[in-house]
């Protein structure tokens, strides 16, 4: 039964408080048992306390199955990006290394290459995948788009990242401010930015910045 | 509205769009063929289904024909050298030597003296298991003494073949030994070639 179409994920790393609720819960899920597949992030841990969880954006075109050798990685119809198929994996890292996101999460022990599957066995049916459901401050939101429109009158849902040269579409949404910022994220902005005396939402949400350096010598920026 | 590219009505079987956005009759055929959609990668097309059925019909027929030729032709070409293996007088009656024929990085054979001028020899690897086989008496049958009961046993599985004719008589091994036919010439003895015992 594929995940209905009117419910979607929303993330909003604006709300995250690093209460590790997600984190915990996800290793009740049935789809991979015992094993996390949310990584907390830390933005900036020298100067902040702001955390971000990373969830699986579930990309229309998935890196992750675009470099796999083996013909593992799958996205059911209502594309929902699937952990790789066991007969399959030959755990060779290709999908840990290539996805802009850093989601896949290798377990060499079990030969297996396992990632966040928005809870497949819950969401499927209707239910909020595991994080969703604990989520304290709803950083990590599972509804229907109305919902969101209704509950966060200053944020608008964005699907479109840059990585690079590469634009992702996504399933799952990224809320950002409702005025101002582009309507695209550049995930890899912040990479060439200096960690001190900035904030960090101005990289992240500042769609030129990224393209100028690519346009200019580095050495000037 | 979804912003995300789906269109409704939802296309079940191509909801993946490649990096480069192209429909996917434009895509190249490794892309068709491994595709990244559930749905499309467990399809199977009647047309994919016959053709592995007819070229693995055909594989198995060819070899079956490369099986047989194999047989038929190379079966009476071999020649096998003369070889001098022992003297009579090297091995007492019932002990055995080994040696290897047709030359020296074949697989071992095992000869073993029988009888005043009467000789046998046989690979030396059991049918079973490839174990090497000894000369022995059975201790659990009274085998006639003309040859004072002397078989051939392979220790490690407790397989036994007849030594006269290679046979088996005990144990796992199902197939014979095959036999390298043997001359005496005076006093020495020489193997002339070897016998594919049939089963």
């Amino acid at each position: 039964m594929p995940v209905p179409d009117q419910l979607e994920f929303f993330v909003d790393p604006g709300r995250c408080i690093g209460c590790q609720a997600c984190v915990q819960a996800c290793t009740e899920c049935d789809t991979h048992k015992g094993q996390s597949m949310i990584q907390l992030d830390y933005v900036d841990r020298a100067h902040s306390t702001q955390t971000v969880p990373v969830v699986c954006m579930h990309c229309d075109a998935p890196t992750c199955a675009e470099v796999c050798p083996a013909d593992a990685i799958k996205r059911t119809e209502d594309g929902v990006v699937q952990s790789a198929r066991k007969p399959r994996c030959i755990a060779c890292n290709n999908c840990v290394l290539a996805c802009p996101f850093g989601i896949p999460k290798m377990h060499t022990e079990m030969h297996l290459m396992m990632k966040c599957d928005m809870c497949y066995d819950r969401t499927s049916v209707g239910l909020k995948p595991m994080c969703a459901s604990v989520c304290p401050s709803q950083a990590l939101a599972f509804g229907t788009r109305e919902e969101m429109a209704r509950l966060r009158p200053n944020a608008r849902p964005v699907n479109t990242f840059q990585f690079g040269n590469q634009t992702i579409r996504t399933k799952v949404n990224l809320m950002v401010p409702a005025d101002g910022a582009p309507d695209w994220v550049d995930v890899t902005a912040a990479l060439f930015e200096p960690t001190i005396g900035h904030e960090v939402l101005e990289d992240v949400f500042d769609g030129d910045g990224f393209i100028d350096l690519l346009n200019d010598d580095p050495a000037e920026a | 509205m979804i912003q995300h590219g789906l269109q409704t009505p939802r296309d079940l079987d191509r909801q993946t769009v490649p990096p480069d956005g192209r429909p996917l009759a434009e895509q190249p055929k490794w892309r068709r063929d491994f595709p990244i959609d559930w749905a499309q990668d467990e399809y199977v097309s009647r047309r994919d289904l016959v053709k592995f059925i007819c070229l693995t019909s055909v594989a198995f027929v060819a070899g079956q024909f490369w099986i047989a030729a194999r047989s038929l032709l190379g079966r009476p070409g071999a020649a096998f050298p003369t070889v001098a293996v022992a003297t009579v007088d090297e091995l007492p009656v019932g002990g055995a030597k080994t040696f290897s024929y047709p030359d020296e990085e074949s697989a071992p054979r095992l000869l073993v003296r029988t009888g005043e001028r009467s000789f046998v020899a046989y690979d030396q690897q059991c049918t079973h298991l490839l174990c090497p086989i000894v000369p022995a008496r059975r201790p659990d049958v009274s085998v006639a003494a003309a040859e004072g009961g002397l078989q051939l046993h392979c220790p490690c599985h407790n397989g036994w073949f007849d030594i006269e004719t290679g046979q088996p008589i005990a144990g796992p091994p199902r197939r014979p030994l095959a036999r390298v036919t043997l001359e005496v010439r005076g006093r020495t003895v020489y193997a002339t070639g070897i016998e594919e015992a049939a089963t």
